[in-house]
């Protein structure tokens, strides 16, 4: 069994990688496809840009995910995002600032801040002080975050990553400074708290869709397609295991 | 091309990791990769311990910064400075184990994040009363009437209508509603998850500059 679950494993890793390499090809990539409106990326587009134009600051928080353990795919979408929200903000007067919960974290923010910038041309622009680590524990993490959110002029607030339900103390801050709050976590009870607190909340695998939408790239966009397929994939499985099961079909 | 030699290094890294997940322990022919694995597990929690400390320090100078800075200095920079230097002094003194330490440490950390529970739970029900200004559409009346609904399943209330024909089963299928609802957003999530690595073992997500 051990053996079949590892099989399983490869092949699923070695398709996924052999899809998203087809879909990223440039004839499949200008093949027309739309992908499913978000009004919630629509909207934080639409902050940034009003952020770059009013001279307020972007701020995008990553969560408190070490980059070690089992969440650390969201705390990875997070510094996608962050990059591609650096770059879409790179002109503006007051620079971008991250806040994250793990110390791993901080300096990847950091080092992804500062290749934006190179890659812009501008290394020059680039201030470490801009990837901080909040705090070291979920709440002096949200503690931490609270000065950002309040002094420092901020008129978007992008919660991307794994956070607590505590995070819901964030987008309320956010909302009493009027500012434009985006929140996505991959944790179920955060998703909820964000529903009811936050002004626009991702849920489920949006969350791994907003580079994409973000157009960070053909790689993205191949990646989402990928989820696409696998989402039917996994759900013509479950209603085969369910058809067999009725059956009498014993599956183990 | 980015970084590409650090690229190289994070592909052939990562795989040799994936690799090794994949191999069965018994299979003695490829050991040497799952010995390969844990030495590279061992250095990167290495790694992580290091930048835990980067990270803090990162905190302190900032907080130096702000408390000294000439237009508006930040007095809460001052107590998270001064409490900074207090709990590292006597922690490198008496140790992080020493039960004097964790019982001061425990008086007030503990405390002060039962407050913040505490107002994230005012901060809640306030949520909960303005969410239809916020949200307009169905969903929004889906999640709140799931949300009373559930909370009285979840309390017991209904628990005596268990026993009546018919309805016991009715309420059993609901109490199993919002955990299929889960596992499908946890499916979703995963997919995400493996997109998200694959984008890394690729080489087209680097979250390093080089």
């Amino acid at each position: 069994m051990i053996w079949l679950e590892s099989i399983i494993g490869l092949v699923l890793v070695i398709f996924s990688a052999g899809m998203i390499l087809v879909f990223s090809l440039p004839r499949l990539r200008q093949a027309r496809r739309v992908n499913r409106l978000i009004p919630a990326v629509q909207r934080l587009r639409r902050a940034i840009g009003l952020a770059v134009e009013d001279g307020t600051r972007l701020h995008v928080s990553i969560g408190k995910s070490s980059i070690f353990s089992a969440t650390n795919a969201s705390a990875l979408v997070g510094l996608s995002t962050l990059e591609r929200v650096a770059q879409l903000s790179l002109v503006s007067d007051r620079p971008l600032v991250a806040t994250s919960g793990d110390g791993t974290l901080s300096i990847l923010s950091q080092d992804t801040l500062r290749a934006a910038y190179r890659i812009a041309n501008v290394p020059e622009q680039y201030d470490p002080d801009r990837g901080r680590l909040a705090g070291a524990t979920p709440m002096s993490y949200i503690a931490g975050t609270f000065p950002v959110i309040r002094d420092e002029r901020v008129s978007t607030n992008i919660l991307v990553g794994n956070f607590g339900p505590e995070v819901g103390l964030l987008a309320d801050a956010s909302d009493q400074q009027n500012a434009f709050t985006l929140a996505a976590s991959d944790a179920l009870a955060t998703q909820a708290v964000l529903y009811a607190v936050a002004e626009e909340t991702l849920i489920g695998e949006e969350l791994f869709a907003l580079p994409a939408y973000l157009q960070a790239g053909p790689v993205h966009q191949a990646s989402l397609r990928l989820q696409d397929v696998l989402r039917w994939v996994v759900i013509g499985l479950i209603i085969l295991a369910a058809l067999l099961s009725f059956f009498g079909f014993n599956l183990l | 091309m980015r970084a590409p030699i650090w690229t190289a290094v994070a592909i052939s890294i990562g795989l040799i990791v994936l690799l090794g997940y994949f191999i069965p322990p018994e299979l003695a022919q490829f050991g040497f990769i799952l010995t390969l694995r844990s030495l590279l597990v061992g250095w990167a929690v290495i790694l992580a311990g290091v930048a835990a400390l980067v990270g803090a320090l990162n905190l302190f100078l900032i907080h130096i910064g702000r408390m000294t800075a000439s237009r508006n200095p930040d007095r809460y920079s001052i107590l998270l400075v001064v409490f900074f230097v207090l709990s590292l002094g006597f922690g490198l003194y008496l140790s992080p184990a020493d039960p004097l330490y964790q019982k001061v440490v425990t008086a007030i950390q503990v405390p002060i994040e039962a407050s913040l529970m505490a107002i994230l739970a005012i901060t809640l029900t306030f949520a909960s009363f303005r969410l239809f200004q916020r949200r307009k559409g169905l969903m929004a009346g889906v999640f709140a009437v799931s949300a009373v609904f559930f909370i009285l399943v979840g309390s017991g209330l209904l628990a005596p209508l268990q026993d009546l024909p018919g309805i016991g089963g009715v309420l059993g299928f609901i109490q199993r509603l919002p955990v299929a609802g889960g596992r499908g957003i946890l499916l979703g999530i995963a997919l995400g998850s493996l997109t998200a690595g694959l984008r890394i073992l690729l080489g087209a997500d680097r979250p390093y500059s080089g």
